[in-house]
């Protein structure tokens, strides 16, 4: 069988449903192939896209996301894409074209070391030198991307091995010796776990990406409600507990509210769950939870006390984990701690100025009231931490971002990822101008291919979060932050690209704008959010202050 | 043998790791990443054909080392890894050409074998020595070179081993 021909068969056994990918000349076999197979190829309009969304079609599904792309500009444009998923261990499984082995190296047409590139952004990548290894190393590759702790694999594939003739015989199992994730937690580390929070006064539940990438949110909730104790989770772990549910405090860190921070600052014990602890979420770490002992539940060993002392580390994956610490605790009113907290809750609830003027926050608080069901992408910077304190968030894999890398120009693809995933559901991209500028030729993909993605704009003009650092912390000198883009009409590119457009300039027409967006299934919508220009993300937490020093503004 | 080195520790870790093309490379881009410092680092097959054992010789602290420890092991091409500090022989072979005449040469070979070092080329302006053994041996040996002139140097790099029954297994 043909090399290429193999490759998507392989594909096909894995269960792959969609590819994301744009074709080229070292890849031109593989797609040979494609072209007859169940597969369905959405041709992307950039490779990073491509990638973007594979992540968001993972993220929202579960499932490992799949991209494609050719040699040279193909493969180097796919790197952010990359780079993204790993930071968020995101599963996915790229395949790149290669110039023909007998030109590796030679600095043929179209040739990027791709391998070499990515080995730092990936979990594991592969140049394939042997025909006889291709098959195995698929196998590999969909093994290796969504168990342990899930992340990219890329494999390089050389034109001509796409084009030679192998024998097809794909491997049920393989074995890695390499690579053996553990999963189950020590049973003495879970008992003193148990002991730990069966002696606190004051614990709090720190729930990461982690709990959402186990599957773990129903044994979360339940682990809460047993002790019982408030969660706060960091921004990729916002949906392991329903933000709706009492003992949820929403996410903390530099943009979490104020509640969240100080409960987490004054707690005598933080169980944290799949959490890396980033500085963003941290503050700085020498004040992170002064008062409290830790347990850190992770599946990566890495993570344990890279960035936070641990004092009882517990590897491995956190549902089978929590099942068995939820087991044998018991339940412990801490009425003080608790109404604590919920003092904190009141006096210090997220807001913003109701003035009259069209003001982001209240834009997303509309979204959540017409459609909070709807799957919710976000850009990178304001409109990414707006998103996270406004829209509460009911059910894992629900509300999704690029936290690590922080990559602007994520949301609108992983949106259409997530459209792919899921058709039926509304699926929302809430972005800012600069941010949706990244990736705004994907419009071409969304009418190409009919998928209904809203993309809302919260238009300030500015590169907004940038801009706000330099009001708060650089005097007011505004340098490069301003997009000098008023005349610049949305709507209209939108309809350009064939689909529609709408701008919104006050509160009043916020809600039919929405109502009118989410009746439309066939086409890209992009709305344009007038906003207030120089509207700030509060609270905020100073980059290198503790989380305690958060600072808010009167209203 | 943990050394005392400007407030660091030195640790020796040994990896064993897939027999293929690319994995040093993994190795060294993992360490340049993470801002390990490596002080050396040799590359050898074993007793099996399929595996390549590693050691590293790192500059840090105990939780650097660790972390260096639990990164190595999160690559797929690598099947083990040991602190091999404790308890082991460690050894390094190094070439040492020194300048010598005919007033000098006789001087050097004596003290090459009070340190059982071998001469294994002779010139008219000068020596290869062969020494092996473990750091502090040879870092005393090549000191006294010194004031023979040491025109050239190559190390290998440290291995090391466990002593006793321990067993660094894939």
């Amino acid at each position: 069988m043909r090399g290429a021909d193999a490759i998507v068969k392989a594909f096909e056994e894995e269960g792959v449903k969609h590819i994301f990918g744009i074709p080229g000349g070292a890849i031109i076999e593989v797609y040979d192939a494609l072209y007859d197979s169940q597969i369905t190829h959405i041709l992307m309009r950039h490779e990073q896209a491509a990638v973007h969304a594979a992540d968001g079609y993972a993220r929202a599904s579960g499932e490992t996301g799949v991209a494609f792309a050719t040699s040279g500009p193909g493969a180097t444009n796919t790197v952010t894409g990359i780079s993204t998923a790993y930071m968020d261990s995101s599963p996915i499984v790229v395949i790149t074209g290669q110039v023909p082995r007998t030109l590796i190296g030679n600095d043929a047409f179209q040739e990027a070391d791709i391998t070499g590139i990515t080995m730092p952004v990936t979990k594991h990548n592969y140049l394939i030198t042997d025909p006889s290894s291709l098959l195995t190393t698929i196998r590999e590759a969909f093994h290796i991307a969504p168990t342990g702790r899930p992340g990219p694999v890329l494999i390089d594939i050389p034109k001509d091995i796409t084009a030679a003739d192998i024998e097809y015989n794909y491997p049920k199992r393989i074995d890695l010796r390499g690579y053996k994730p553990k999963t189950k937690g020590h049973p003495k580390q879970i008992k003193r776990a148990a002991e730990l929070i069966m002696k606190a006064e004051r614990p709090i539940i720190m729930a990461g990406g982690g709990v959402i990438l186990s599957n773990a949110s129903a044994e979360l909730v339940k682990l809460a409600e047993t002790i019982p104790a408030h969660v706060v989770t960091t921004l990729m772990g916002k949906g392991s507990i329903p933000e709706t549910h009492p003992l949820c405090l929403g996410f903390v860190g530099m943009h979490g509210s104020k509640y969240a921070n100080y409960a987490l600052t004054e707690c005598d014990l933080v169980i944290a769950i799949g959490t890396r602890f980033s500085d963003r979420t941290t503050g700085k770490v020498e004040s992170f939870a002064p008062y409290a002992k830790v347990i850190h539940i992770d599946i990566d060993a890495a993570e344990i006390g890279k960035n936070v002392r641990v004092d009882v580390p517990i590897v491995g994956d956190a549902r089978g984990i929590l099942k068995e610490l939820t087991k044998i605790i018991e339940y412990k009113q801490r009425k003080e701690w608790s109404d604590r907290i919920e003092k904190w809750r009141k006096k210090y609830p997220l807001k913003y100025k109701k003035d009259g003027k069209l003001r982001p926050q209240y834009i997303i608080e509309k979204i959540y009231e017409i459609e909070p069901d709807t799957i919710v992408t976000t850009e990178v910077g304001q409109n990414q931490m707006w998103a996270a304190q406004f829209f509460k968030t009911k059910y894992p894999r629900q509300f999704i971002s690029s936290g690590g890398l922080g990559t602007m120009g994520f949301g609108f693809p992983a949106a259409i990822g997530a459209q792919m995933a899921f058709p039926e559901r509304n699926v929302v991209d809430i972005a800012g101008d600069g941010s949706f500028l990244m990736n705004i030729q994907e419009l071409a993909t969304c009418v190409d291919f009919k998928i209904p993605v809203k993309i809302v704009i919260m238009n300030n003009q500015f590169l907004g979060m940038v801009r706000q650092w330099q009001e708060l912390f650089y005097n007011e000198r505004y340098s490069a932050t301003c997009l000098r883009c008023k005349e610049m009409r949305f709507e209209k590119i939108a309809e350009g690209f064939g689909g529609i457009g709408m701008v919104v300039e006050r509160p009043s027409e916020v809600e039919e704008a929405l109502k009118e967006a989410f009746e439309i299934r066939d086409v890209p919508v992009v709305i344009d959010f007038r906003v207030e220009r120089l509207e700030n993300v509060y609270p905020m937490v100073p980059a290198g202050a503790g989380l305690n020093q958060i600072i808010d503004r009167e209203v | 043998m943990r050394n005392n080195n400007a407030g660091k520790n030195k640790y020796s870790i040994s990896v064993l790791v897939e027999n293929k093309p690319g994995v040093l490379a993994r190795v060294a881009s993992l360490f340049r990443r993470r801002n390990f410092n490596i002080e050396s680092l040799t590359v050898g097959t074993t007793e099996k054909d399929d595996i390549s054992r590693m050691t590293i010789v790192v500059n840090g602290d105990l939780k650097t080392v660790e972390q260096v420890m639990k990164q190595l092991n999160k690559l797929i091409d690598v099947i083990k890894v040991s602190d091999v500090t404790e308890m082991s022989v460690e050894r390094e072979l190094v070439l040492i050409k020194v300048a010598a005449n005919s007033e000098t040469r006789g001087e050097i070979v004596e003290l090459a074998n009070i340190f059982r070092s071998r001469v294994v080329d002779v010139s008219k302006t000068s020596l290869i020595i062969e020494i092996t053994g473990d750091e502090d041996k040879i870092n005393a040996f090549i000191n006294l070179m010194r004031q023979f002139g040491i025109k050239e140097l190559a190390r290998t790099g440290k291995v090391a081993m466990q002593r006793g029954e321990k067993v660094v297994k894939a």
